[in-house]
């Protein structure tokens, strides 16, 4: 009984803020408001989701959201597992970890618009890249307002969500583990490819969908660095909604794009499930 | 450096609100709600001085749409708003708009003739004109050597990669319609439609579609032609003297930020003594020279230089054929959604 008393503000909480808002929402995709100031059931909405620019933008922030994803677990994967390695050995040697995480963890602190508004400082014409590759003599990078820029954008802002659950993860790999695999004749590798990456798979899962998911539906990146060139799914929602008569809209694309988030973590945990089974063996 | 000062400014504010809460007293409090760095920074304590009885505290937003919101929520009784022309139509639809009792407001009668009676507030009873200007392409000389006056040259394949535009639907769209010989506000299917086309047509030229970075980059000499206000092309102009400002010759869009009471306020007389204040000719004067752009008020204007005076990118002559070929942006609903698709056609 105590307990659950407990839970109450959070239960609250939740109603207000998450559950609230979603049926809202729901109410809205499903309707629209007509002169006469009645509103009526309609399935319209979802029919104009699936106008061609729509639909092309959402492929496009999937494609972009993949790319990102995969680039931040290429970046982020050795770099949790150096640090993991490291603060491994240095508790088995009985000091303290290295506090390298740290670093990782800071930029989080700061506010996103700051680090957004300071790579521009970076890419814009005649920025920091510009006069780090003329003074080289080399050619001019110009990436900004491009896919790859957004990209960039992205790893940069979601890489510590890849990098902190896999080391979270790694961190806890049972050292004798790998002791056992090294004695019974494995190299390296195949210790890392047997024994290591299976055994990190739930932080690398969990890190895809931290950083997917968020992806997919950003829009002040591509802001930032798509210089409107283009649209993500984020950004039209984000256009709907700023317009009276778009919130109906905006609403249905926003339940699609969260019925595909469902559907994705759902493919993950099944992923993720498989696999502990298989570890098992 | 503006920002620095902004940012200033915002400490000042925020400073002197915590310390009117301290202080707390008899006094009326009036609260004025503008745009950031949208008045000379002495002018409230110039108003509290005149009037000791009145306490102004000054609150400050990033864009209309969200004064709008606030404004709706009820959150803070407002006294006074600085709204743009379609934000006025659209509130006073709403019946957000309190008339003013212009025998209060002798000042007003100083606002140009010429900023009267356009479509936001056709018989002038909810605002007064505070500053206006015109939309228009910002070039460079050393860049662009022909005579800009035209929207043709921002369709020119010689400026390819070269043209900054706005993300902004309604501007964007109302360029296209002016282009094709359309009147800004066409709810017409077909005029949209061309519209729609000539933008897609533009968009292997454009380098990019944003908002205020177009000020630093074209300072910068980032690109040849951009979109912007008049009162943004004279501050960029003023930084770097390559820069030019047209309007072009098929018209343009003229706009206009106004003071207006909400009906939130409790302090209508306080309201309106405080807009006649602003229309004072002195005042008028010293926020039109820290702001930059154009005053409506014609008794400040004549108090400028010749050289301000006259500078035709900032006051152009208000002739009737000028004013026949620009236009007022008007509210209308429907029409905002339309624009919408049109523009996620345009870059999705």
């Amino acid at each position: 009984m105590y307990k659950k008393s407990l839970s109450y503000p959070h239960l609250v909480w939740m109603t207000l803020f998450v559950v609230a808002p979603m049926i809202i929402i729901l109410i809205y995709a499903f309707t629209t408001g007509s002169d006469d100031g009645q509103v009526y059931f309609t399935l319209e909405n979802f029919v104009k989701f699936f106008d061609k620019t729509n639909v092309k933008s959402f492929f496009n922030s999937i494609w972009v959201s993949f790319i990102s994803v995969a680039v931040c677990f290429l970046l982020g994967y050795p770099a949790a597992y150096i640090l993991a390695d490291k603060d491994r050995r240095r508790t088995m040697a009985g000091k303290k970890p290295t506090g390298l995480l740290m670093l990782f963890i800071m930029p989080m602190w700061m506010n996103v618009m700051l680090k957004l508004y300071s790579w521009l400082a970076i890419l814009n014409p005649g920025g920091l890249l510009h006069s780090f590759t003329s003074m080289l003599g080399l050619p001019d990078i110009d990436i900004m307002n491009t896919y790859t820029a957004v990209v960039l954008g992205t790893v940069y802002d979601y890489i510590p969500f890849m990098i902190l659950p896999i080391y979270s993860v790694l961190i806890k790999i049972d050292t004798s583990v790998i002791e056992a695999a090294q004695d019974l004749g494995a190299n390296p590798l195949k210790v890392f490819l047997k024994v290591v990456l299976p055994l990190s798979l739930p932080g690398i899962v969990s890190g895809f969908t931290m950083v997917f998911l968020p992806a997919l539906t950003a829009f002040y990146i591509v802001d930032f660095f798509g210089g409107g060139q283009f649209m993500l799914i984020g950004n039209v929602i984000e256009r709907y909604f700023s317009n009276e008569l778009g919130r109906n809209i905006g609403s249905s694309i926003s339940i699609i794009l969260m019925l595909f988030a469902f559907l994705s973590m759902y493919l993950m945990r099944f992923f993720n499930k498989s696999n502990r089974q298989m570890s098992k063996f | 450096m503006k920002k620095i000062v902004s940012f200033i400014l915002v400490f000042c504010l925020i400073a002197s609100i915590a310390l009117s809460f301290a202080g707390c007293s008899s006094k009326t409090k009036l609260f004025v709600y503008n745009v950031g760095d949208y008045i000379h920074p002495d002018v409230v304590s110039m108003f509290e001085a005149e009037n000791p009885d009145i306490k102004v505290v000054y609150e400050i937003y990033d864009s209309n749409e969200d004064m709008h919101m606030k404004v709706s929520s009820k959150a803070s009784p407002y006294d006074v708003i600085f709204p743009s022309d379609y934000m006025l139509e659209q509130m006073i639809d709403e019946g957000k708009i309190n008339k003013l009792d212009f025998n209060n407001i002798p000042n007003a009668q100083n606002v140009d003739a010429n900023m009267k009676g356009f479509s936001f507030d056709p018989n002038n009873e909810y605002s007064v004109p505070y500053m206006w200007g015109t939309m228009g392409i910002l070039y460079n000389k050393k860049m662009v050597k022909e005579e800009v006056n035209s929207w043709d040259i921002l369709w020119n394949e010689k400026y390819k990669g070269n043209i900054y535009m706005l993300n902004q639907e309604r501007d964007m769209v109302s360029i296209a319609l002016k282009k094709c010989g359309f009147s800004m506000n066409s709810d017409n299917d077909a005029e949209l439609k061309e519209a729609e086309k000539a933008l897609i047509e533009q968009k292997s030229l454009v380098k990019a579609y944003c908002g205020d970075e177009i000020k630093d980059n074209m300072i910068n000499g980032g690109a040849a032609l951009a979109i912007v206000w008049s009162g943004d092309a004279y501050y960029c102009i003023n930084q770097n003297p390559d820069l030019a400002y047209a309007i072009p010759s098929e018209g343009s869009n003229l706009w206009f930020d106004c003071m207006a009471v909400p009906t939130t306020s409790t302090h209508k007389a306080e309201a309106e003594k405080f807009i006649d204040f602003m229309s004072r000719p002195d005042i008028a004067k010293l926020n039109a020279e820290y702001i930059g752009y154009s005053t409506a008020n014609e008794k400040a204007k004549e108090m400028f230089d010749e050289n301000v005076k006259n500078d035709k990118q900032r006051y152009p002559d208000l002739s009737e054929d000028f004013l026949e070929k620009m236009e007022v942006f008007s509210y209308n609903k429907k029409r905002n959604i339309k624009l919408t698709e049109i523009w996620t056609r345009v870059i999705g």
